[in-house]
Parts: C-alpha cells; structure tokens; sequence
C-alpha cells in the first residue's frame, strides 16, 4: 500500500506497536464490518466540552514577535482559492501572480503554499507557475455536492492529476457517510488516492453536512485509513464551512492517528476564514493540539482568498506601526 | 514594538531569574513561542492605604492598626490596609443594624432591586480595572479573572436583583423576612466572586451586611465598596471591615448584633465557627473544604475529560474548595489517561499573572505554599509518584508546578486531605460501585465530577454521589441559577439560586 511508503516510524520503541497498526489498517481497509466497529468505537465527542476548549484557546494574545511568525506562518500555509463558474485564464494567471509573489512591494514575504482552482484550469496554472515553490491543487471527484458515479470521479482525478496537478482536493460522499455505508467511502478514497499517484491527496469532510462531531471524528479516521495525505474541512460552498471546534477536533484525530499509525497527516481548515485574526486561532489550536510538527505548509493548510490580503495588512502593519489603506494590496 | 527573534527559554530564565523545574524535556526551544502579553497594570489607581468602608464612607480604623498586602507573584506590597479592631467591629455592626431598620429592611424590594442591577451594572463597566486588582492581589490568571470571577460576580447581582421584589412568591410562604444583619467571612481563593455571592442574596432578601474580606486579598472588596458608593446604595447597608480573621472576623461573627453568620473557608475554622455560635440563635451557613472524585468511566469522551480534569484541579492554582483533586480512573482506561494528561499539562502555561496566556498563576500566599509543599512530600514519602511537567517558575514570589501523583492509594495523606494547590491525585476503579464507594470514602461532600457517554450512569451516579454538586460532562462550571455547597464536613446550606436566597430569609 502507497500509505505504508509515506508512513514515518517515529522511533524506534514505536515501531512494533505501528507495525501492529499496519495490520489493523489492512483488516479495516479489508473489513466493511471491522470498520464500522472501529469508527464506531472511537470515544465520543462532547460538544460543550470542545467547544469550550475551541473557545478558551481562541483567548490567546498573539503580539509582536509572535504575531509577526505566525502572520509569515499563515501566508505560506495558505491555498490560494477560486472556484467559481466564471473563473477563467485570465482569473487565474492573475492568482498564480499574486501567490508567487503575495506582496509586490516586499520580497521577504513568502510565496502561498498552492493554488486551488478547478481541473480545467490546471494547465493554465501549472505554466504559470514553472519555477515557484506554489503547488496547483485542483478539486476533484464531481466537487463540490460529490454525487456521481465512482466512473466519473476518478476520470475527473485523472484528468486533473493529467494536467499537471500536485494536490487533489476530493470530496467524500456525505449521502454514503450519513447512511452508515463506510465500506463505500472508504473505497472511494482509497481507488481515488491509487488515482492520484504521486499527487497529494486532501480529502474534504464537508463538516458542515455532517454536523455533529462525533461525525467529523469518524470522517477523519475514515479518511485517513484510506490513505489521505490531508483532511480538509469544507468545500466553502455550504455554511456552515470551518470552525474552530472542528479543526480542534480534527486535529485531534490526526495526532492521534500518528500516535496510532506513526503516519502524519496534515489538516486543511477551509471556507470563511477571512481575517488574520481567524487565522492565528486557528494557528494557536494547532500548536495547543497537535504541537509544532504541524506548524508548516506540509502539514497545515488554509483554503481562502481574501485572508491573503488581511494576513499582508497585518503584517505591514506590524512593521511599520501603521495600517496599509484598503487598495494597497492587489485583491487578486 | 520589537520584532527580535524570541529569545530562547533558557536564556530568558537567566535573564529573568526564573528557576527550572519538573521533566526539563519540554524546555527546549519552541517553533511558536508566544510573547509577553501583558494587561496593563494603569487601569488601577492602587491606593498607598486603604480604611474600612463603615456607614457609605472609608475610615480610618479607630486603633489606627494597619498591615499591608502584597502581590503574590512579586512579594510586592501594594498597599497598605487598615486592620479592623473590637471597636470597628461594634460600630460596623451598629451601623447595619440601624441601616437594617431604618432604611433597607422597610424598602419595597422593587428598589431594592434597582440597586442591585446598579451594582451589577457597574461591575461590568469596570470589569477590566476589577480584573486587574484582582489578578494582583491573589495571583490568579488574568484569564480567569477577566473571564470567570468578574462575570460571575456581576451575574449574580443581575440575578438576585430579579428576586427581590419576587420573595413572596419564591417557596418560602407569604412575606417571608429578612433576618437582620448577615456577617460574612470570605475566603482568599475567589475574593470578588466570593463577596458577590455573600452579598447579594443578603441584600436581595432585606438584610444589611458586614463583610470581612480575606486579610491577604482585601483589594476587589474595597474597589466593591467603592462601586456601592458610586450606586448610592443607602449608608451602612454594606460594611466592608479589613484585617484578621482571628481578631476581626471572630469578633464579627461573634457580636450579638449579627443575626446570621456566613463563612466560607477552612473546615478548620468552620468547626469553630460552629461551636462558637452554638446556642446563640444565630443563624449560620457554612461552606467549607473539599476533596472532590472526578470520575472518568472508560466510555468518556476523552479529550474532553483530559479538560475537565486539567479544569478541576489547575484552574485557580487548584485553590478552589471543589477542585476535582482525586481523579478517579476507570482501571483500563487509567495508563493512556494518565499519558494524555501529561502531554497535556506540558503545555499549561505557568507565570504572569497578568499576562493574557498565563494558565497557572502564583499561590496565593506563603503559608498556603508551605502547606501544599508539605502535604507533596507526604505523598511522595508514602509512596506515590510525582511526576510535574517542565516550567519555569519565577525566582520571587509563591510558585508551584502542576503536579500529579500516581499510584495513589485510598489511605494516602493525598487523597484523603485537602491540598488545596495544583496537585492531583489519580486513583483507579474498576466498577461504577467501586467509584461511588471510593468518591464517597472521604469526610467531605461538596463536589464530584462523572465523565461518561451513558446518561443512565449520570444519573444513577448522582443518585449515589454524596456531594452537593454533581457535573456531568463538565467540571468547576457555576451559574448564579444553580445552588452551591456540600455535605459533611464540606458545610450546609446553599448558595445561588432560589435556595440560596432562603438562608437570608427568617423562614
């Protein structure tokens, strides 16, 4: 399996136990039947619990040198996004500009870590750009609502992943997940991840569909048995998108699942995150959670638009004492 | 504004003077290192001295004695605060009492009311400068200070304000009656929130007050006494006295012009308390220690009981009378309980009080220190493991780190005693009986904690639990709705809600 080349033993007194978890992930990936008993046997969630815990974390005062890190942290984490009907060529060369080079005035400011667009637009994006560190993710697997056959999806995979693409952003199949078919989505998962090939893998939980947390834990862990290199959020096309309680505990999943498997798996929060401030909670939960391994692009996305731009006002703001007027940064 | 690199931890705690201490893997330096983010200090006007507050004005003590009160962070004094004598005491007592008569027992409770939401009101308008004091005096977290004492402390001004012109109609009979004048003795651990809860069920019901904050944290009490006279509530309807509660508060609760006694504090002094006012007629509630089960079934919703256990025992210091000291751990569950507890509280965070990330502020007092010190050796000398995380702790002032103690046994001085400090003690059981057995095995019963998914044992368990409160899913949560106190040697009578209401009415 593609998922035991990327697993990372940790250390050496963890590599029986992970060896151990090797096989239970091959019965679980074997085993409808097994797998409803694992996903059903994870510990619940307590909503008022993890939504206070989400909240308490969201009072942490993030000033000076640390808001100035995890300003800079943000804008390479971010997954530059447009997935509109009337996103075209031009649209999205003007996107690849401004994620190679977020601030025009200032070279120290990182690159975006990806672009996120639709697979058509691969191609666009790709040549736009050879010699930057920014990826191209594309969506994938009939996205956003995900209804179509398997066919249909891993043709869309392979047409994106054909066109050049680093990152494929796949939907689960809520409608299976919510009718107790895990079997199916874990198929699905696992026949888009054989499609992808060298791609990277996001698969989108779509939260806010599947409502409850005890729900999102499950997702997690179905996800991530099926050989997800990331876990992401919501597609931004149904409300509720990300919150903080969810990506808390998501991110609980994924450290446990390392914990469980030695494999780390990296979080994409994704769908109304605008402001800077937003971000840093989201930064402040990861670090509270799962620890600093996770504090890098490999391991820790946004999926927005318009945050880049605050993450840049904030940050100028934090050098040069005063705030950047509105029309000072490109909006795309 | 600085933008410099963040300094490395070790080289901070030369810089700072902080010591080591507990498992020093956690120190190195870390990839997001939050700065300083301190509250600033200017919202306060301390005061070099501060009087009593008797009959709507600060005076000086007639004996002119004084102490002073320090910040326990830093050993730095604040202020200088008036020690109330025998002769203080009389003419506070007098004063209320003629208040009592004349002025506040005869007022209709719908003007009452106006004065409590007043009151209320205020609070929150000066919670900030309430918050900051606060934090200074006691060395609690601004965090909890800012986000628990201070709201809750208005909350249940707002809330008996709603009852005061609803007596006849909360349970207690036709026109029920005050009882007269309340003294009222407050702990150091919660000295704002603690205030607000004797005083405003005592003014909702018609009763006039003498209080006698903490003789370490007396600073909140006396910015109160300054919000009640900018609320122009009537002279002497509110009696703030200062100094030791060996020579002001036994004076107080002993003159025979209070009518009701309401202490709050060491089971100890309570014991006292209670046979001191034997036969006097006085009325008396008490609201003493603890040494409260959380119990975590293997059913739990595990992260959110590794923060409900961290809640129950680190929140204030653990200086709380129903901190969840003794976890109680379903046997197989216990070993990655214990693992997740740990890799939790590396990240508490322990220092500053008035830094806005602190987790974990100072102890408040030497004594107090002394005490938990003490009461940590035993454990360790008796044979359970200490384990703390890595922290830095500052060089001046009454720190001490979280702590948690394993192969606790049922006899051990840790699990029997009240430490009253950020130190747990994790015992394990097999069946639901075994847990209320071993929850109830204790002189105390003010709290207990149950964490399971399965609603029948909640309920079954709070059938069995001798504890006057029971969180389900949840721990150290307090509403001014719901009434607080124990059982045994954890006190009588309630606080908050109608119930508590009824220990200020003569019913």
């Amino acid at each position: 399996m593609e998922s035991e080349a990327r697993t990372i033993v940790r250390s050496a007194s963890g590599a029986p136990a992970i060896l151990a978890a090797g096989e239970m992930l091959e019965d679980l990936r074997r085993s409808e039947s097994d797998l409803r008993r694992f996903l059903q046997g994870l510990p619940g969630v307590d909503q008022v619990g993890a939504e206070a815990r989400a909240a308490s974390l969201a009072t942490r005062s993030i000033k000076t040198s640390a808001k100035l890190w995890a300003l800079e942290t943000a804008v390479s984490m971010v997954d530059l996004t447009t997935l509109e009907g009337a996103d075209t060529p031009g649209k999205v060369l003007s996107l690849c500009a401004k994620a190679r080079r977020p601030d025009p005035s200032d070279a120290s400011v990182p690159p975006v870590a990806a672009v996120c667009i639709y697979p058509d637009l691969v191609p666009v994006a790709k040549r736009a750009l050879i010699g930057s560190s920014v990826k191209v993710a594309s969506v994938a697997t009939a996205f956003p609502s995900g209804r179509a056959s398997l066919a249909v999806k891993l043709a869309d995979v392979r047409d994106a992943v054909g066109n050049g693409a680093d990152e494929v952003d796949m939907v689960i199949d809520r409608g299976a997940f919510l009718s107790g078919r895990y079997g199916l989505v874990l198929e699905q998962v696992q026949a888009v991840k054989q499609a992808c090939g060298q791609a990277h893998l996001k698969v989108i939980l779509e939260t806010g569909e599947l409502v409850t947390y005890d729900n999102v834990r499950r997702a997690s862990y179905l996800a991530m048995v099926g050989g997800a290199d990331f876990i992401k959020t919501s597609t931004g096309k149904v409300n509720p998108a990300a919150t903080l309680p969810v990506a808390l505990v998501m991110l609980e999943a994924v450290r446990d699942f390392a914990e469980l498997t030695g494999a780390l798996v990296g979080v994409k929060v994704a769908g109304g995150i605008r402001s800077a401030k937003d971000a840093i909670r989201y930064l402040v939960i990861v670090n509270e959670t799962v620890g600093e391994a996770w504090l890098d692009p490999s391991l820790f996305r946004f999926g927005a638009s318009s945050l880049l731009n605050d993450l840049l006002r904030q940050r100028s703001k934090q050098l040069s004492g005063a705030y950047a007027g509105s029309e000072d940064f490109s909006f795309e | 504004m600085s933008t410099s690199e963040p300094t490395h931890k070790s080289e901070r705690a030369a810089e700072t003077g902080l010591t080591h201490h507990g498992d020093a893997d956690h120190l190195e330096h870390a990839v997001f290192e939050y700065a300083p983010a301190p509250e600033s200090r200017s919202i306060v006007r301390l005061q070099s001295s501060y009087g009593l507050f008797i009959g709507g004005a600060f005076v000086e003590p007639i004996d002119g004695n004084a102490y002073k009160t320090e910040n326990p962070a830093t050993e730095e004094v604040l202020a200088e605060i008036a020690a109330a004598g025998l002769r203080d005491v009389d003419l506070a007592v007098e004063v209320a009492g003629r208040a009592q008569k004349q002025v506040w027992g005869p007022m209709p409770g719908v003007e009452r009311a106006k004065y409590l939401f007043r009151i209320a009101r205020l609070i929150q308008e000066r919670s900030r400068e309430l918050a900051v004091l606060e934090s200074l005096d006691n060395g609690k977290p601004i965090r909890e200070s800012r986000d628990v004492d201070v709201p809750l402390a208005a909350a249940h001004f707002f809330y008996y304000a709603g009852w005061a012109d609803k007596l006849d109609y909360a349970g207690f009979g036709p026109r029920p009656a005050p009882i007269g004048v309340a003294g009222q003795v407050i702990p150091w651990n919660f000295p704002l929130m603690m205030a607000a809860w004797k005083l405003a069920p005592a003014l909702a019901a018609g009763n006039t007050c003498v209080l006698k904050p903490a003789s370490t944290t007396p600073l909140t009490a006396l910015l109160l006494a300054e919000i009640i006279q900018q609320a122009d509530l009537p002279p002497g309807v509110v009696n703030v006295l200062t100094g030791a509660g060996s020579l002001a508060g036994a004076a107080l609760v002993a003159h025979p012009g209070i009518d009701k006694v309401a202490f709050t504090g060491s089971t100890e002094v309570g014991k006292d308390l209670q046979r001191a006012l034997a036969g006097t007629g006085k009325h008396l509630t008490l609201e003493l220690g603890g040494k409260a089960a959380n119990i975590v079934f293997e059913d739990a919703p595990i992260d959110q009981a590794i923060e409900g256990i961290v809640n129950g025992i680190f929140f204030n210091q653990g200086e709380v009378c129903c901190a969840g000291s003794r976890l109680l751990v379903q046997e197989s569950i216990a070993d990655t309980v214990v693992q997740r507890l740990k890799r939790r509280l590396a990240t508490l965070r322990v220092g500053d009080p008035l830094d806005k990330n602190t987790d974990l502020g100072a102890i408040n007092n030497a004594a107090q220190l002394d005490k938990i010190r003490e009461l940590s050796d035993a454990g360790e000398a008796e044979g359970a493991a200490r384990w703390s995380p890595g922290c830095l702790l500052p060089a001046k002032g009454y720190w001490f780190p979280p702590t948690v103690f394993t192969n606790v046994s049922q006899a051990h001085r840790i699990a029997q005693e009240e430490i009253f400090g950020p130190v747990l003690s994790v015992l394990t059981f097999r069946t639901p009986e075994e847990a209320v057995a071993k929850a109830n095995n204790t002189v105390y019963g003010l709290s207990a904690g149950v964490w399971t998914e399965k609603g029948s044992r909640i309920l079954w368990m709070a059938g069995q639990l001798r504890a006057g409160v029971v969180w389900a899913n949840s721990f150290n949560r307090f509403d001014p709705t719901s009434p607080f106190g124990g059982y045994r040697e954890s006190g009588f009578g309630r606080e908050g809600g109608r119930q508590g209401l009824g220990a200020y009415l003569d019913v």
